[in-house]
């Protein structure tokens, strides 16, 4: 059913080359989100699958079958567009039909599929509204509806959540993932959010000036980061990398410790430091800490943690987790 | 408080442009009514009835005023049902030219093709035209019936060239009227195009829409609100085409409201009956404008 592979996939609009060459397998009813930061090609990468975009060269399979030359119409996917993209001038009833209109289908199979679709989206007391007569997290609501009635072997989606607010974001990407597992269709999901990626993905795929830097589940992607530019991309806070005298001991060019692993002691440790700032959560502590030869440094401290500015603390790494990455950015395994 | 202020200063600034343009507006429709009250003829010059002596004006014997008289006159003519007629198919086959012209032209021009920009300006040059400009071109160099380039091409493929100001004055007027209207819509329309949502063709793109029915179910809908706009705008001028008609000499029958009140005026001498002519002709353009505006509200709110 719905595998989705690239190969060599590459893409250049005139001299500007945006993705040199990606080879990429996608398993059926996986759901793989696509991550990185803004600009670094994932929403190209993306419609290149969908058939929006040309490939320069190379190919895109879905289901086994070569789709490179497909219309995008025919290649089994649907997309939710970050703007949502919705028919103004249609109600939403209309908005989610529409393809369905297109395709040819009878109109009591129509209205079935409208409704049942509606019913799992919360969207039947709004059928008959114009988008611009719901709130925003309706109308993205309707953008799904929209992808779901055309039964398609693979969703795609474009940044989805970034027009809602925090607590709306939250709900919608349960949702998501609650439909994945209700429909067990393919998924590709592009986010800049590395939350969202920890927390939906099967696999995650990071993505940096369009190359695949890593392509792991999110645990081995924050435990075993390939290079310094995964280590540094996911996680929250972010890892603290040191390079020159605190890397030497351990015989690299860069050493990364996350914040959550570091003890902090009062009294003796490997690295003396001056707290600057603390961030008070709640559940959680972040201390912004100056340790000398090793910078600024982010340490995670449980709870409630009470210390002024300019105290002294030490703080050792534990030894399991340091990684370790070589002149070129790349992890050192032992 | 602040606001309040500066409100009422604003108003107080603007004030005295606010008079200037009411006053300039509103002499010449006064004297306009009050011309069409009066027996007022060029070639009988009654001097009593001018407005050098008002005091005289009301003597029964100077038989100045003519009560609501060159109404009646000017309603009750024939040649004004006739005028109304042409100016109505003036403005109809103008609008569904322009209309219909501008989607298809603004269609093409938001393809990408080599030299678009420049496609582009040429193709407002017409709207720049000064009317009784075009209308001479027209008359003399394209649709003179021996001379003209339009007798040429006929000739060309062996077809009788048309004496077109003498056998088809309104197909010749409504011509030359929409060739400078048709720009202004195909501009309209593609500045509107060009403010289509990319997603939305995309999500088009994705649905596998025909393009005739992506014309249909997503640009239609998105040039309506433009295109009443070019109907209302083109309407209020197309009520008021005349150099075209006068030029051309299409007056005797392509001739239309306005043209009517030139005769009466100009060619009768009869200021009475032109005012009380223009008067008419200004109560029919607000009702037109009225119902319009009406319609076109309803659309943008839509
Ligand atoms: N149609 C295009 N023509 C030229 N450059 C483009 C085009 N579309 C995208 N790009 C460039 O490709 C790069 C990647 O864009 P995009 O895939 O949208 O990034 P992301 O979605 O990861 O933020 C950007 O530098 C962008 O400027
Ligand atoms: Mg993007």
């Amino acid at each position: 059913m719905g595998t989705i592979s690239l190969v060599k996939a590459r893409k250049a609009f005139g001299d500007a080359i945006i993705i040199p060459g990606v080879d990429l397998d996608i398993k059926d009813g996986e759901f793989v989100v696509f991550v990185g930061p803004s600009g670094c090609g994932k929403s190209t990468l993306l419609r290149m699958i969908a058939g929006l975009e040309d490939l320069t060269s190379g190919s895109i399979l879905i289901d086994g079958k070569n789709m490179t030359e497909e219309a995008p119409s025919k290649r089994g996917l649907s997309m939710v567009f970050q703007s949502y993209a919705l028919y103004p001038h249609m109600s939403v009833r209309g908005n989610i039909s529409f393809g369905l209109k297109m395709a040819g289908m009878p109109k009591d199979e129509i209205a079935a599929k409208v409704a049942k679709a509606a019913a799992t989206l919360n969207l039947t007391e709004y059928l008959d509204r114009k988008p611009r007569q719901l709130s925003g997290g309706q109308r993205q609501r309707v953008a799904i509806g929209r992808a779901i009635v055309r039964n398609p072997e693979g969703f795609l989606f474009d940044e989805p959540l970034s027009n809602l607010d925090a607590a709306l974001r939250v709900n919608m990407r349960l949702e998501i993932m609650q439909m994945h597992k209700d429909l067990g269709a393919t998924m590709i999901y592009v986010t800049h959010d590395q939350v969202e990626a920890m927390t939906m993905a099967d696999r995650i795929v990071v993505l940096n000036r369009g190359n695949i830097e890593q392509v792991g589940t999110p645990l081995e992607l924050y435990n075993h980061p390939d290079s310094l530019f995964v280590a540094g991309f996911i996680g929250s806070p972010k890892m603290n990398l040191m390079d020159g005298a605190p890397a030497a001991p351990y015989k690299c060019a860069t050493i990364g410790i996350r914040p959550e692993h570091l003890d902090i002691s009062r009294e003796a440790g490997t690295w003396p430091a001056t707290i600057r700032l603390a961030e008070h959560l709640g559940a959680d502590t972040f201390l912004h800490v100056d340790a000398g030869l090793c910078g600024m440094m982010t340490v995670r401290a449980e709870g409630e943690y009470e210390v002024a500015s300019g105290a002294k603390i030490f703080l050792t790494p534990e030894p399991s987790r340091i990684h370790r990455f070589d002149k070129d950015g790349k992890a050192i395994r032992k | 408080m602040a606001t309040q202020q500066t409100r009422a200063l604003g108003k107080l600034a603007v004030a005295p442009s606010v008079f200037a343009l009411f006053v300039w507006m509103i002499v010449p429709l006064a004297m306009t009514i009050y011309f069409s009250f009066l027996r007022y003829n060029l070639l009988d010059p009654n001097i009593a009835c001018s407005l050098m002596h008002p005091g005289q004006l009301f003597d029964a014997e100077n038989r100045c005023l003519a009560g609501f008289s060159n109404y009646t006159y000017f309603l009750t003519d024939p040649a004004f049902f006739k005028a109304m007629g042409n100016s109505l198919i003036l403005v109809g086959w103008v609008l569904g030219i322009s209309v219909a012209g501008g989607t298809l032209l603004a269609l093409l021009l938001d393809q990408a093709f080599y030299g678009r920009g420049f496609v582009r300006i040429m193709m407002i040059a017409p709207f720049l035209v000064m009317p009784t400009v075009s209308a001479l071109v027209w008359k003399n160099m394209m649709m003179n019936p021996v001379s003209g380039f339009l007798a040429y091409l006929f000739k060309l493929v062996g077809l009788q060239p048309i004496d077109w100001f003498a056998h088809a004055p309104m197909t010749a007027v409504v011509i030359m009227v929409a060739w400078q209207w048709v720009p202004f819509a195909t501009l309209i329309l593609l500045t509107s195009l060009q403010s289509l949502d990319e997603e939305q063709k995309e999500a088009a793109e994705m649905d596998g829409t025909p393009p005739l029915s992506y014309f249909w179910y997503i640009v239609l809908p998105h040039l309506i609100r433009p295109m009443t706009v070019v109907i209302l705008i083109e309407t209020i001028f197309l009520l008021n085409v005349f150099a075209e008609i006068y030029v051309t000499g299409t007056g005797g029958r392509a001739g239309n409201l306005p043209f009517l009140v030139y005769q009466y005026g100009l060619i009768s001498n009869d200021i009475g009956g032109a005012s009380a002519g223009g008067i008419i002709a200004v109560i029919l353009a607000n009702i037109v404008a009225f119902f319009l505006m009406r319609m076109i509200g309803k659309n943008l709110e839509a």
